[in-house]
Order: C-alpha cells, then structure tokens, then sequence
C-alpha cells in the first residue's frame, strides 16, 4: 500500500477537528475524500504532507505509512525530503499558490533542483519539457512570465507542472478546481486523472463535489464533522450509498433531465468544531435519526457489502 | 520601465509647481517686515521705501512669484537679507551635512530594523519577539534631543569615545546617527515584522512548504521579498523627513545643517533662505517617493504590469 492512514486525529490547542480517520490508497489509484467545508478535508491533507504545524496544529493519534515509512515519527527534516519529491501537493487556489513575484520558471525549477539535485539548465529543460507535456503552449516563454501574466487554468497547470517536478508517488489535490471556471474545471480533473493512470500515481483527491468524484475516482471516503462517514468502492457507493450523508451529497449533484427547482440541498450547515453534538454527528441534519444516535456515535466499522460505513441505521440498496 | 519613469517624472512637475506657489505664499502671510530686519529704529519712510523696493518688496505677489520662480529654474535662490550673501551658497554648505546625517541615519535604521523585524517575525509571541518590540516600543517614544542629550553624557562626556559637538570628522557624525537611527530603526522594525507575519500566512508560503524548501530559505528569500515592498515604501517617505526633521539632533550636536538653516532663517524672517530651505525639503520629499515607487517597480512585477 502506498499511503496508508491509520485512525488519524488531529488536534489544534485543546479541540480536535478530526478524529479516527482511516485511508487507503495504492498507486495508480484515485482515492476521493469528500466533504462539506469544514469537514476536516484540508486538514488530512496537512497531516499527510506534515505541514500541521504551520497551521498551530498537530497528529494526537494514529500514524501516516507512506511507503511503509511512518511520516508522523519523521524528523521535520527528513520530512522535507518527502515534499515535493515524493508527496506532491496541488492547492486549493491556483490564484494565490504561486509567488506573484517571482518568474513561473524558477518556481518550477526549484523543485527539480532542490530534490533530484540537477543544475540551472538542466532543470529549466525539464520545467520546459514537463510544461508541454501538460499541453501548456509556448512552454519557454511561460517560464519567463510573472503569475499574474496567466489565466486560473493555465495557473492551476503551473501548480500541477510543479508537483509533477520531483517525480512524486503520490499528489494530494485539495479542491483543485473550485477555484477556476466551470469550462477549465473539468479539463483539470481530465488532466489529474490521466496523469495518475499514465505515471501510475496515487491520487488523493479532496473535493466537495460528488460529481468530481463520479467522474474520476476509483474509491471514495466521506468526510462529515471531522468524522469517516463512509468509504467504498466508487461505483457501489453511487448505485446504493448506505450513509443518509452520503445520499444526500449525491442527491446534490444536478442530472440530466431533472425538473428545475428539484435539486435537493442538504438542511442544516456543518457544525464547527466547537458545537459537534454528541452522539452522530450528522444526526441533527439526519431524516433517519433516532434515539441511539443521539446517545452514541456508530462505530467505523466494515460492511458485509463491502466498504466501511459508520451509521446505526444503513440505507438498504432498497432505499436508495 | 523607462516609460513609467517618464511618467512618473512628468506627474512631478505639477507637484512641484502647486508646492513652490505654497512654499511662496505661506511665507508673505507670517506677520513680520523683514525690512525690520534691514533698517534701524526710525529710518526716514524714503529710506524704508528704497530698502523695499530693492529686494522687491513692493511689487505685487504674482510678479514676486514669477520673478522669484525663474531665478530658482535658472539655479539662483536670491541673496540672503540678513547675511548678503547668496542663498545658494548658504545651501550648498549645509545640504551635504544634511545627506550625510540622514543618508548615514536612514541606511542605519533600515539595516538594523528590518534585521530586527525579520528576527521578531521568526519567534513571533516568544521571548525574542517580546525583548524587540519592548525595545521598539521604548525607541519609538524617546524624544530624540533627550536621547542625544543622554548618547552625548553617556559616550562623550564619561567615556570619551566620540567628539560632543561639531561635525568635522565622521567620528562626529555617530551620535548624532544614533539619535535619529533608533526612532527610525523602531518604524521599519514593526513595519518588517508585521509585513513578514501577513507575507508568511498567504497561501504560496504553503505551497512553498509543500515543495520541500528549508523554512529558512522560505522565510528570507521568498517571505522577506515580499514584507521589504511595504517597508521601502516607509523609507521612502522618511527621506525627507529625515533631512529637514533633524532640527532638533542638530542643534543638539551643534551640526550645521538644512533644519538648522531653517529654524535660523525663520527668525530672522530671512525670506529668501527660508523659501530656498522648504523647496529643498520639498524636492527631497518629491524624490523619496519617487524612489520609493521606482524601487517598488522593481520589486514587483505587477506594479511593472499595472505601469505598463
């Protein structure tokens, strides 16, 4: 198993907006962790990159195997290593991603330089070879231009170009698209997901749109209050999601010939980390919810049909 | 580049020309003759007359204006009421003196304070943050002739090592430095630390951590670039404050200079050196912010982008 998270908890000062997550992804494969804002989706991108602190935050619990190695264990300095070389991160908003003051060569360069240790020239050949590969044209003049001189899509590019740069096994994409326009949005998951099959690279990709998901992930992990909803194969969870969130988050996505006015939303806004409710804590917003509910949150637990699920009252294929 | 310094350059003249009527004006409204200045205590009104209309006291303002506005293009600021002599002479003695102690001072507030800000912005709410900006606090309050008073006691005076007064070697001129260093070095030290702190929070920072750079290396080459654009454009505006705003250090330190020539112009109710004393002040302002806003360009290509 590539990346491998084991009931991860993440605390900041006294509160902990995750808890109990557990993840698995291979190479090759497209895992998608989904959730509203606020669900602790960057946050699982932080704990694996190990960029916590710079947030005031930390792992209380669980462990990160990347590789076989435990990242949570590692050295701040060994750490470094694995970013950017190994463990590549595209950001949310290509918009503020890139240094608007230095030139988008160098910021690619870099990577190359730092993590494989190649020399000015050598690096910037690659930048130029890796920024045609992802179908930028005029690659060497793009090098030379400043952020701001580019489009959102073109800029999301660049942040992709620059995980690409240290050859990663792994690239973690926390929204990678809310940022950009709808036309651009999906030639970038197009792209992301072509390069994770072509270059046999984990994908871990952070959304909050189940259409994203249904559109490249082999595997889906539902993210809810800082809590695994539910984790299954993509194709199963689509035909008969089992938790009554992640129903809902599919009842979200607009469809081909549905009646105007018929596109359901979701009552009710996540909680923030200092009013989780106790019990489930999706049932304040939950249409199934009874007395065990509210009493004690369901186990994380496997299901016979395959998949992991914590509910006290799964939807059978049935009610789905 | 060159366009948007021409530019820049042209939009100063308008400036320039709105600051001179001022500076002209402002002075022709104080209560006072300087022709008190020229004559003694019961001249004959013909005598008085004749005195006035030598130095053309008598013609209306806007042809004192022009008059006075040509010979300053020409480089001639007029002859000195009180001294007879000419007033850019009187300048061009105390201006170098003047460029020295606010060169020196500017230079010394901007090394110290932004090593200062970019130190307390690393440990940010810990000891060597807190020991800073105590220190900075302090340095920002201290009246700086009581703080001269007190550099001259402590160094001059008991220990020796630099002369009391006077500016005849560059050993005179650390003093003084000092004085109007540590205001200075106060303004760029919050000014840098709070510039690094906002730079460090946005989101490239992130990504540069994610890249595997050295926190380090993030903070100076990519955080402090960002944090100094603010900070220049402070200096830039110290620049001439510091050359006419160090009266006070000069006259502490008994340093020839152009606040001095001032203050000294002003009671005499000496017109020409006074007008000649706020234009340089002007000029000085005009060209900091300049020089602000070109180094500005410079650092950051969407100024260059937005300049065209």
């Amino acid at each position: 198993m590539l990346l491998s998270v084991e009931n991860l908890s993440v605390a900041i000062g006294p509160v902990e907006p995750l808890s109990g997550l557990s993840l698995a992804l291979d190479r090759g494969e497209i895992l998608g962790l989904v959730g509203e804002s606020g669900s602790g989706k960057s946050l699982t991108a932080l704990a694996v990159t190990g960029l916590l602190p710079l947030i005031g935050g930390r792992v209380s619990s669980g462990s990160v195997s990347f590789d076989g190695v435990d990242l949570c264990r590692l050295p701040e300095a060994d750490l470094r290593g694995y970013r950017g070389r190994r463990i590549a991160f595209v950001t949310q908003n290509p918009m503020t991603a890139l240094d608007p003051i230095q030139r988008i060569g160098d910021q690619v360069d870099v990577v190359a330089r730092l993590h494989l240790g190649l020399g000015k020239a050598a690096a910037r050949a690659r930048t130029v070879d890796l920024l045609a590969s992802l179908r930028i044209p005029e690659a060497a003049a793009i090098c030379d231009a400043f952020p701001h001189q580019l489009s959102g899509g073109m800029k999301q590019r660049i942040v992709i170009a620059m995980a690409l740069a240290g050859d990663p096994d792994l690239i973690i994409a926390d929204e990678p698209t809310t940022a950009l326009d709808v036309t651009v949005q999906a030639q970038i998951i197009h792209l992301l997901g072509q390069l994770a099959r072509d270059r046999g690279l984990g994908l871990l990709l952070i959304t909050h749109d189940m259409g994203v998901v249904a559109q490249v992930c082999d595997k889906v992990a539902v993210l809810y209050a800082g809590r695994l909803a539910e984790t299954r194969e993509v194709g199963q969870l689509f035909a008969a999601p089992a938790h009554p969130y992640t129903r809902a988050l599919i009842g979200c996505i607009p469809r081909e010939g549905m009646a105007p006015g018929s596109l359901s939303g979701i009552p009710g806004a996540v909680p923030s980390v200092a009013t989780y409710p106790g019990g489930c804590r999706f049932h304040p917003r939950c249409p199934r919810a009874a007395e065990p509910c509210r009493a004690a949150p369901p186990p994380f637990a496997a299901r016979p049909g395959g998949g992991m699920l914590a509910c006290h009252f799964p939807l059978e294929p049935a009610d789905a | 580049m060159p366009g948007f310094l021409i530019r820049r350059v042209l939009l100063l003249l308008p400036v320039f020309l709105a600051v001179s009527v001022v500076i002209f004006l402002i002075l022709h409204l104080i209560p006072g003759d300087p022709v008190d200045n020229l004559v003694k205590v019961g001249t004959p009104a013909a005598k008085r007359a004749e005195i006035t209309a030598r130095y053309g006291l008598d013609r209306p303002l806007v042809v004192q204006y022009g008059i006075w506005l040509w010979a300053v293009m020409h480089g001639d600021l007029g002859t000195s009421i009180v001294t007879h002599r000419p007033v850019a002479s009187l300048i061009g003695q105390a201006l170098p003196h003047s460029l020295a102690l606010g060169g020196a001072a500017l230079a010394f507030s901007s090394a110290l304070g932004i090593l200062l800000g970019v130190v307390a912005a690393a440990w940010r709410d810990r000891w060597p943050d807190q020991i800073i900006m105590g220190g900075v606090l302090v340095g920002s309050t201290l009246p700086s002739f009581w703080l001269g008073l007190l550099l001259i006691l402590a160094f001059a005076v008991q220990l020796g090592w630099f002369p009391v007064s006077g500016a005849r070697g560059w050993d005179s001129l650390i003093l003084p430095v000092l004085t109007i260093g540590l205001g200075g070095t106060a303004l760029v030290a919050r000014v840098t630390r709070v510039a690094m702190i906002e730079a460090g929070g946005r989101d490239f920072v992130m990504l540069l951590h994610a890249k595997g750079l050295p926190p380090g290396r993030i903070r100076l080459r990519h955080v402090l670039r960002h944090a100094l654009i603010p900070v220049v454009t402070i200096l830039a505006l110290r620049i001439g404050w510091i050359l006419g705003g160090a009266v006070t250090v000069e006259y502490v330190f008994a340093r020839p200079g152009l606040g001095s020539t001032l203050i000294k112009g002003l009671n005499q109710h000496d017109y020409p050196v006074v007008q000649a004393c706020l234009l340089m002040l002007a000029v000085a302002v005009m060209l900091g912010t300049l020089l602000g806003d070109v180094v500005q360009a410079l650092m950051d290509p969407r100024v260059r982008g937005a300049l065209g």
